[in-house]
């Protein structure tokens, strides 16, 4: 057993040691190189890999024990090889230095300048990891932002500092809606300091691209921190790129209290690069391979969403994802959905039917909209209407799938109806043009329309009053 | 407690570390790990090496960091000031939390749970000489306005004579209220503070049967799948069904005496939302805030997964707490497979043979033993207490066939399943009338009977059979159509569809129909089904049903869970007779 002071040596010695290089790796397997004989090395600190071109390369400590160390190594290890590798660890975990200068910039994902060009330097290292917010600490969300889009806006309603994920598949319009959303996203409260902070996360350089290009069109790209970890990067950056992006999103909105929108795609990579990982170390996995871990892994990042009270700023998340084959239940989107404040989901077949936003409202959902609309806030009969609209457009599938086994015809006057409301409903409330920005009144109007094509007897989740109010009008 | 180191680290990975030269440290001890002084617990011992599990992130831990013991547990500190706080996992309060280190949890900090400092107003309800045993109450605090708080002896102690009691007066919880006199003779002080190990459940004297329903407000559980005082129930659904909503309308609007919620790894803004809006409810049973009565534990999907294993039994022991002083106690988990797939990850670092999708093979014995806790007891004071347990289960894809729902449903005896289909067309509550179900039926029959003139098990029965048939019966029109129905069967449809809108659904969000009460409840089905009836008859003499169902009065029926309040029951008797009247006069003029 040690004294105290034997003890107090041992850390003295460790701050000593740290910085100091080791050369000679005694196994590469993947992103994960081990090493042995170090002095005693924390658990997730920060290592700077030295390869053997004279490179250098960032890591952390994944698994520490008096035996050995295991390392990632976000940048890859592709050139490394046991003898010549070299490793110094520097006794504190992955910081970013943060800046308001990084918004206009490009980075890659551990936040460095991707052009080659030298970045500012950040006036506050942050720790990449972030710790949880205090729920005490928390302000419930309540601001309604309006985006222009009718079936979010009325619908799924945004709300600032909500975590709203798009559940999409290969080849549909989701980067095209996110773009819609940066530019049209407005909160009705005057004078919000807005910013966007955009990672990317194995997606190919023609989505960054496209992103950069709408920003730059908007005229905001000087206000977007971009953090691009492409298809062609390896793997592993993509495991820290969301951090690091929500490490300067967290800092701009409850430092400098600012509004900041958070788009990141495509977290299915992101989870994929960690499925990467446990296999290669042998974990046990869960479902389809993945890590046992990956909810609280996806949770760390949703999480860091929100408003602080007494703060002034607020995180509003948006994260894409593609759902492998369209599934909806594959552990990408589900724990997404069990993390987030709701979810948007896209339907491929209401894309083939040419409409945009392809967005099925009823599997959607937003969470925060009940305190975030109504009078006051919205209108006082957006509660009721959506109310309405979602349970008249649920009849409106039964009906079809009816229509289908007996024909159309054959379908009660009633049921007839409902149908001409299903395709008012999908063609000039869902649909509207990547150009179109509706205020919350058109697009609760437009509902009205559609409801006004069914009899007045069918809206039992409307008041009296409201009927009288705006049925038919 | 820096002083008696019990071994050091020698390897670290994530929330697991593993001890060497391992000197006296024993299982379930509270240890503190390297000069962060981390809370741990030691979970394994082997060859002079331990496990220990760490309650908070265990970056920048060495191997050759010095483990430090406590001699104590993994505890729960209990006395008044329980309720309306929120808690971590490990009973920290977060209040507190956020005054040492701000809007973000840092590591390393921990303070009492109860406030030392805080004077409450004693009053001994004993005097000098009394023989007391384990259990038995030594004086009272009036804790909230709703809960007097009993002080009673520590469950360790089995008899004792009470040497000296505090007179009444302002004390604070470290300060002696009592001496007591153990039969070998020792002296020992009380206060008002007891100290109990969160694994172990808190001893009673008998369970009892479950006689008496805990009445929720929510009209598809009272009604149709009723939970008692004392029991368990699962709530699984996918993700956005409706687990949440629904445990939090049973914390605002339930008739039990105490709530213990623990946001057991989910959201931070959901325990936001309950911080701050219970304050502001009124339960409208004692007209006083709702944060009166409830206690919070948040360890929300973010913080420690260790310290999320350890919060449901952290929440049970305080709940056994209270019970033991004669309450009901209502435990909300939300979630339960968030605490076992924390017990997974734990498993899976401690390298452990996993069995059912990478779930230890001890994982039902755990979820028994937790919901083996509920009951209604008889406690050592002799007074009757009890726990029921309503935990939400969030099963991967939204399939019931998975280990944890699986296991959990062989140790509850009520399961509201939430379906998907009903949450996408907002029918809320979405629990399913099909897959539901109810062991305790037969239990709290007597007690609806006489709340209900004994209509209450038929007129159950009877809306149960016609929704068993509704749905054969749609099975039918998915095949061919409604028109192929005679009208008699097509009016079954109809009046099933409105004890839907009218009866099923709830809108938590609504101020008059967020909670009803049990009155409001047998009159709504009684209408529901005397409109079943007299649309029958009608049918029978020839009425078309299209005409029935667009008279004014069915849309009244619709709405009356919105617009009829609570102890207005009048209203019911005037729409009764409404609907027998409208009903009459269709069937007069095609008698003609
Ligand atoms: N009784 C209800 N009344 C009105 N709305 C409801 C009701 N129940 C659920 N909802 C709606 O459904 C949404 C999701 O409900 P909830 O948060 O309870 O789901 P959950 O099952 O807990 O999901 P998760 O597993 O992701 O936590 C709510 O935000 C609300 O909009
Ligand atoms: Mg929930």
């Amino acid at each position: 057993m040690r004294t105290k002071e034997e003890t107090l040596l041992v850390h003295t010695d460790r701050h000593l040691l740290s910085g100091r290089e080791y050369r000679g790796t005694s196994r590469i397997d993947g992103p994960l190189v081990y090493m042995r004989n170090t002095h005693p090395v924390g658990y997730g600190e920060l290592v700077e890999i030295i390869a053997p071109d004279g490179s250098h390369r960032s890591g952390q400590v994944l698994d520490t024990s008096d035996e050995a160390v295991v390392v990632q190594v976000y940048e890859g290890t592709d050139g490394l090889n046991l003898p010549d590798t070299g490793m110094r660890f520097l006794g504190e975990p992955l910081t970013l230095s943060v800046s308001e200068q990084m918004l206009g910039r490009v980075m890659n994902g551990l936040g460095k300048s991707r052009d080659g060009s030298t970045l500012p330097q950040g006036a506050v290292e942050k720790d990449v990891n972030g710790e949880p917010i205090n729920p005490t600490a928390r302000e419930y969300p309540r601001d309604f932002i309006q985006t222009g889009i009718s079936v979010i806006d009325g619908l799924t309603t945004l709300i600032q500092g909500q975590k709203v994920p798009i559940f999409s598949g290969n080849g549909l319009d989701h980067n095209k809606l996110a773009a819609q959303i940066a530019r049209q996203a407005k909160v009705r409260k005057s004078g919000a300091d807005f910013c966007i902070v955009f990672a990317a996360m194995g997606v190919k350089y023609d989505v960054a691209r496209y992103f950069i290009d709408s920003f730059e069109e908007t005229g905001v790209l000087d206000n977007v921190a971009l953090f691009l970890s492409l298809a062609d990067d390896p793997s592993i950056e993509r495991t820290i790129t969301p951090k690091t992006a929500l490490t300067l999103a967290e800092y701009l909105a409850f430092e400098k209290g600012k509004q900041v929108l958070v788009i990141m795609t495509d977290m299915t990579n992101y989870c994929e690069a960690l499925r990467e990982i446990g296999t290669m170390r042998g974990e046990i996995p869960s479902r389809k391979g993945y890590p046992g871990y990956l909810y609280s892994s996806l949770a760390e990042l949703y999480e860091r969403s929100g408003k602080i009270a007494g703060r002034g700023g607020s995180i509003t998340q948006l994260p894409i994802l593609t759902m492998p084959n369209d599934d909806i239940s594959h552990p990408v989107p589900d724990l997404t959905g069990y993390i987030t404040e709701g979810q948007i989901v896209f339907d491929r077949s209401m894309q083939a039917r040419g409409i945009y936003p392809p967005i099925n409202c009823l599997p959607s959902l937003s969470r925060l909209m009940k305190d975030g609309i109504g009078e006051g806030m919205t209108r006082g009969d957006h509660p009721h209407l959506a109310n309405q609209l979602f349970a008249s457009y649920s009849h409106v599938k039964d009906v079809q799938n009816l229509a289908s086994v007996i024909g159309e015809e054959e379908l009660t006057s009633l049921d007839q109806q409902y149908l001409e409301f299903g395709n008012f409903f999908e063609h000039k409330f869902v649909n509207q043009s990547f150009t179109e920005d509706r205020s919350i009144e058109q697009t609760l109007d437009i509902g009205w329309e559609a409801l006004s094509i069914l009899p007045s007897e069918e809206l039992q989740r409307l008041s009296d009053e409201e009927i009288a109010e705006h049925y038919g009008k | 407690m820096k002083d008696r180191i019990v071994g050091q680290v020698k390897r670290v990975n994530g929330p697991v570390i593993i001890l060497k030269d391992v000197t006296d440290a024993s299982m379930m001890e509270m240890v503190r790990i390297g000069e962060q002084q981390l809370i741990g617990e030691v979970v394994k011992l082997y060859d002079g090496r331990a496990t220990v599990q760490v309650y908070e992130d265990a970056t920048g831990i060495c191997p050759g960091d010095n483990v430090y013991g406590s001699g104590l547990s993994l505890s729960v500190e209990l006395g008044p000031g329980l309720i309306g706080t929120i808690y971590d996992g490990i009973q920290r309060p977060l209040e507190k939390l956020m005054e040492a280190s701000g809007a973000f949890i840092s590591r390393g900090i921990s303070f009492p749970a109860l406030d030392h400092e805080k004077k409450w107003p004693f009053v001994p309800k004993v005097e000098v000489g009394a023989n007391l045993t384990k259990g038995m109450t030594l004086g009272e605090v009036v804790e909230t306005e709703r809960v007097v708080h009993k002080i009673m002896v520590p469950p360790s102690i089995d008899e004792c004579v009470v040497a000296k009691i505090a007179s009444e007066g302002d004390y604070t919880v470290e300060e002696i209220i009592a001496t007591v006199v153990l039969p070998d003779g020792k002296e020992q002080k009380l206060t008002m503070v007891q100290h109990w190990p969160i694994r172990v459940p808190r001893p009673v004297t008998e369970r009892l049967a479950l006689k008496q329903p805990l009445i929720t407000g929510l009209r598809v559980i009272d009604t149709l799948f009723p939970i008692s005082k004392g029991g368990t129930v699962a709530i699984p659904g996918g993700f956005g069904t409706g687990k949440t909503m629904t445990q939090h309308s049973i914390a605002q609007w339930c008739d039990a005496d105490i709530i213990v919620y623990i946001g057991c790894g989910e959201r931070g803004n959901e325990m936001t939302d309950v911080l701050r809006e219970f304050p502001l409810l009124i339960d409208p049973r004692t007209g006083q805030s709702l944060m009166q009565r409830t206690l919070l534990i948040a360890n929300t999907s973010n913080m420690p997964v260790s310290a999320r294993e350890a919060s449901i039994y952290t929440g049970i022991s305080m709940a056994e707490y209270y019970r033991d002083q004669g309450y009901h106690v209502a435990i909300m988990t939300d979630s339960t497979s968030r605490w076992a797939e924390a017990l997974r990850e734990l498993s899976g670092r401690m390298e452990e043979m996993p069995a059912e999708e990478g779930f230890p093979a001890y994982l039902p014995t755990r979820i028994a033993q937790f919901y083996e806790r509920a009951g209604f007891m008889k406690c050592l004071s002799g007074e009757t207490g009890s726990i029921s347990v309503i935990g939400a289960v969030s099963p991967p894809g939204g399939d019931f066939s998975e280990p944890v729902t699986q296991h959990t449903k062989r140790f509850v005896r009520c399961f509201w399943a939430l379906d998907r289909a009903l949450a996408s067309s907002r029918h809320y509550p979405a629990i399913s009338w099909i897959d539901s179900y109810s062991e305790y039926l037969t239990d709290v029959q007597p007690w609806w009977s006489q709340h209900s003139d004994g209509t209450w098990q038929i007129n159950r029965q009877r809306i149960m059979e016609l929704l068993q048939k509704e749905v054969r019966l749609q099975q039918i029109v998915k095949l061919v159509g409604p028109d192929a129905l005679p009208d008699s069967q097509n009016f079954i449809l109809e009046v099933c569809s409105l004890f839907k809108t009218a009866f099923l659904q709830q809108n938590a969000f609504d101020e008059v129909d967020r909670f009803c009460s049990v009155g409001k409840q047998v009159r709504m089905l009684e209408i529901i089904l005397g409109y079943y009836q007299k649309g029958s008859e009608a049918i029978a003499k020839g009425v078309p049903m299209v005409k029935i169902r667009r008279l004014k009065v069915v849309q009244e029926i619709a709405r009356m869970r919105l617009t009829i309040e609570n102890d207005d029951l009048q209203a019911f008797d005037k729409l009764q007779l409404r609907l027998e009247r409208s009903i009459d006069q269709l069937g007069g003029i095609y008698e003609d």
